[in-house]
């Protein structure tokens, strides 16, 4: 045997660092168990009505259906890429469902279903993956941020954003999704700093799906990530991702203190990505069949479906409708995609500056007069 | 009545030019929904599976398993009227489809491309174009988007690896699922896996060996890994090139890759002799350190006893060349020095020493330069050597060298001489550690009892693999034939 051979298969020197941390530990908050039993956790009590746990339901699985038909939209070639959310529904319904309507969140390219529980028509969220727009959503109006492709500077983004909220006096917070993989980025360190030292209320949303595209969190960090956050001086929780209800706590917990003035949080939602990084990937070239067909018996989905039939909150009705619902879902997404319009050429200039530019008032005459220069219609 | 859409194959990968349909999910006749697995597909990023974007009834399979496919190519027709039950909008503006207006849907940056050209023609110019446009016959309308659908395509599942789940070492993992994966697809289809197309899976190598094969004229799929993993290593490449006489046979039989030649040039396909050669060459080049030493002989002396020689009974009917006197007296000096006479062997951390001097003689030929060589020639008595050396030329110009007569030897003679050169720096035959060159006879000024005299002088050059010989041994050997060739009495004190 080399001296190669033997460094691989040196014993991870850090415990827990290591293997997957399985739900049921003490430094994991969780509120329903994978097999569907409803626990208490001291810290993060929570308060649900039964209409409440089924709209969860219901947006946990339209999230799914709307992720599903946007995988095969894809592989029938209508979109250049699809990046789904396939496993982390509950993480990601969980933070949307916490956030306060003046609430801000800044999302990666991957929050479907924060863009959901914000209202955002998943056909201006299909428009960016279709190649027709840079997204369709008005900010603003959502509270939801653009997606942001660049890893990481989406944290810059929403620290700067709640020091803004700071100065003006306002009792809103912002939540900054991020990956596992983006912790690594030194924008997301930058924005830790700036945000612990200003107390800004911002809580940092890691959904740590266990893999930056193939590399695998235990190569990027040798303690567990939530641990981070004490060198930066703020509280880090590890909350179990594919409980929505856990989630839903830990995160309203965390907005609420951002909100008080007492800084921020780091969040960490331990969940797995069931899928591909994107469509582009094939994720059987760096994991093993068995570590899926474990992570599939802690479906968030699955465990709140056990619930809500045990707990006699739904019942098979209730069940159909809502995969009737997610049927009608995926037909509109489907034919609005084939059918959305390609947006016209001169849109370009007209959201670059909030007022117009000679210049860019210039560039776009040419190209209109360029566009006109050709026959027929189109462009 | 018949409705026939066409699914054509989509880019799923950001920027993929073609895929192979590994595999169909469906047969013809068979009724398909929305979003039903139609086929396996894989590209240079993935093996994906492809779904439906019609319900209906599949009509023809376009393509066999196996094959490779153009993104934007037909793949599947199916029939989408009475039974298959598409809800289809109307006048939707599917990608593809033409419609009333001529006007040809596409789609903005990816997915299936038509063939035709998008660009619109600039006014002012003859309107063809247009008109062959709009009576261009009908495209296939491509998609039927009718609602309901089943069958949520699956994500890509990993193949039952059964290796220890080792996360840390995931790569590792990823590597053995895909050994798995390669065991898996070449037992149950023989027909495919044995044609090493784009669908065979790429063979596990790390990019130096990848190269390191590439040079050698190695195909890494006719290699067994012993690596981590079924991984091809140096040393598996080394191991093919260890048997060569197996390896010119099967470079042969594969045939040769000739490309097109461009501009005047002429591509030769590497294959046979030369291919051979070269893999010998750079294998040795690169293995052995070679070190070369000259001599400068005045062998007046051995040309006036070749003269004498030819005219004796004993050497009547062979040739008595000039590099028979050279080939005996290497023969006599590696007597002398045994160690010349021996090879490296890096897996034993050996040097074998060789009983018998296997005596290997580089010849032209017309299919290229092969190296018999003279089993035992020091046995051989100098009539018998020299008898020898002929039919091993003649058989090697006929290009009958049996195999066996190309393994086994133990230093070789370059005679660069016939074609009118003074030297050269050899380059070792695998596995030797011994070669000499011999340069031509020519008459040279030469300083002989005191004075400038004509002589017939010659120049030898010894190179030597510096892991087996120093210097002080190469020398005293290249000395060695050099003094027996300056004056072959020198022989009686051998």
């Amino acid at each position: 045997m080399t001296a190669l051979q033997q460094t691989t298969e040196v014993v991870d020197p850090v415990p827990g660092a290591g293997a997957p941390h399985l739900p049921g530990q003490p430094e994991l908050v969780q509120l329903l168990t994978p097999e569907g039993e409803r626990v208490e956790h001291p810290d993060y009590a929570l308060d649900v009505s039964d209409d409440e746990l089924r709209g969860l339901y219901r947006d946990l699985a339209l999230v799914r259906r709307w992720d599903v038909e946007a995988t095969a939209l894809q592989r029938q070639g209508e979109l250049g890429i699809w990046a789904s959310l396939l496993g982390q529904e509950a993480a990601q319904v969980g933070a949307g469902r916490a956030l306060a309507p003046d609430d801000m969140a800044f999302p990666t390219y991957r929050e479907h279903g924060v863009a959901w529980t914000r209202g955002v028509d998943p056909l201006h969220v299909i428009s960016l993956f279709r190649g027709v727009d840079q997204g369709g959503w008005d900010p603003v109006a959502t509270h939801f941020n653009l997606y942001t492709v660049v890893i990481g500077a989406q944290t810059l983004h929403a620290t700067g954003y709640a020091m803004g909220l700071q100065r003006d006096g306002a009792e809103s917070a912002t939540l900054a999704f991020l990956g596992d993989g983006a912790t690594s980025q030194g924008e997301v360190n930058e924005a830790m700093i700036w945000a612990a030292t200003f107390a800004a209320p911002v809580v940092f949303f890691c959904q740590n799906n266990q893999y930056a595209i193939s590399v695998p969190i235990e190569r990027q960090s040798r303690v567990p990530l939530y641990q981070r956050a004490a060198g930066f001086g703020f509280p880090g929780v590890r909350v179990d991702g594919n409980d929505v209800l856990a989630v839903l706590a830990v995160t309203r917990a965390a907005l609420a203190a951002a909100r008080e003035g007492s800084g921020p949080t780091f969040i960490e939602a331990f969940t797995y990505r069931m899928g591909a990084h994107t469509t582009s990937d094939d994720p059987t070239r760096y994991r093993l069949a068995s570590e899926l067909e474990e992570w599939k018996l802690r479906d968030p989905i699955a465990r709140l479906k056990a619930h809500l039939s045990r707990a006699g909150i739904a019942d098979a009705d209730f069940f159909a409708s809502v995969d009737a619902e997610g049927d009608e879902l995926a037909a509109r997404i489907r034919q609005g995609t084939v059918e959305m319009p390609d947006p016209a050429g001169t849109e370009i200039f007209d959201h670059v500056y909030a007022e117009q530019t000679p210049e860019l008032a210039r560039q776009r005459e040419e190209f209109v007069a360029y566009h006109a220069s050709f026959e027929g219609e189109g462009h | 009545m018949a409705d026939l859409r066409q699914f054509k194959l989509p880019d799923v990968g950001e920027g993929l030019t073609e895929g192979e349909i590994l595999s169909w999910l469906v047969a013809v006749g068979d009724t398909v929904t929305v979003n039903q697995p139609l086929c396996e597909v894989e590209t240079a990023k993935a093996a994906v599976e492809l779904p439906s974007p019609f319900a209906g009834t599949v009509t023809e399979l376009l393509f066999e398993p196996g094959t490779t496919v153009d993104v934007g190519a037909p793949i599947i027709t199916i029939d989408v009227g009475a039974g298959g039950g598409a809800a289809e909008p109307a006048g939707s503006g599917l990608i593809g489809e033409t419609n009333a207006n001529g006007r040809t849907a596409v789609l903005v940056g990816y997915g299936p491309r038509s063939t035709e050209a998008k660009r619109r023609p600039r006014r002012g110019q003859p309107a063809e174009t247009a008109a062959a446009r709009a009576t261009a016959p009908q495209v296939l309308p491509e998609a039927d988007y009718g609602s309901g659908s089943e069958r949520p395509p699956l994500l890509a599942t990993a193949p039952d690896a059964t290796v220890k789940p080792v996360r840390h070492g995931g790569l590792e993992a990823g590597r053995a699922a895909e050994a798995h994966a390669a065991a898996a697809a070449a037992a149950p289809a023989p027909a495919t896996s044995s044609t090493p197309g784009r669908g065979a899976l790429r063979p596990l190598a790390k990019p130096p060996v990848r190269k390191y094969a590439k040079d050698l004229g190695v195909d890494l799929t006719t290699v067994t890994g012993t690596g981590p993993g079924g991984v091809i290593t140096r040393a598996d490449v080394d191991a093919v090139l260890g048997a060569p006489a197996e390896r010119t046979h099967a470079r042969e039989t594969a045939g040769g890759f000739a490309r097109e030649s461009t501009a005047g040039d002429t591509r030769i396909p590497i294959k046979g002799v030369r291919k051979h050669t070269a893999a010998a060459m750079v294998a040795s080049a690169f293995t052995a350190p070679h070190v070369t030493e000259f001599l400068t002989v005045d062998v007046t002396r051995t040309m006036k006893l070749r003269d004498r020689l030819a005219a004796r009974p004993e050497l009547a009917g062979v040739k008595v060349s000039p590099l028979l006197f050279v080939a005996k007296a290497v023969l006599l000096a590696a007597q002398r020095h045994p160690m010349v006479n021996s090879s490296w062997d890096e897996a034993a951390q050996e040097i074998v020493v060789h009983g018998a001097v296997n005596l290997g003689i580089a010849a032209a030929t017309p299919r290229g330069l092969v190296v018999p060589n003279i089993k035992d020639a020091g046995r051989l008595s100098l009539a018998e050597l020299a008898g020898a050396l002929t039919e091993l030329t003649a058989t090697a110009r006929a290009g009958k060298t049996p195999p066996a007569d190309m393994t086994g030897g133990t230093i070789t003679i370059t005679n660069v001489g016939v074609f009118g050169v003074d030297t050269g720096t050899p380059i070792l035959n695998p596995g030797e550690s011994a070669i000499l060159a011999f340069g031509a006879v020519r008459d040279m000024p030469w300083v002989h009892k005191g004075k400038v005299v004509p002589r017939k002088v010659t120049q030898l050059a010894l190179s030597f693999d510096h892991r087996v010989i120093d210097g002080e041994l190469g020398s005293r050997f290249l000395a060695d034939v050099g003094a027996l060739l300056h004056d072959p009495g020198t022989a009686l004190a051998f």
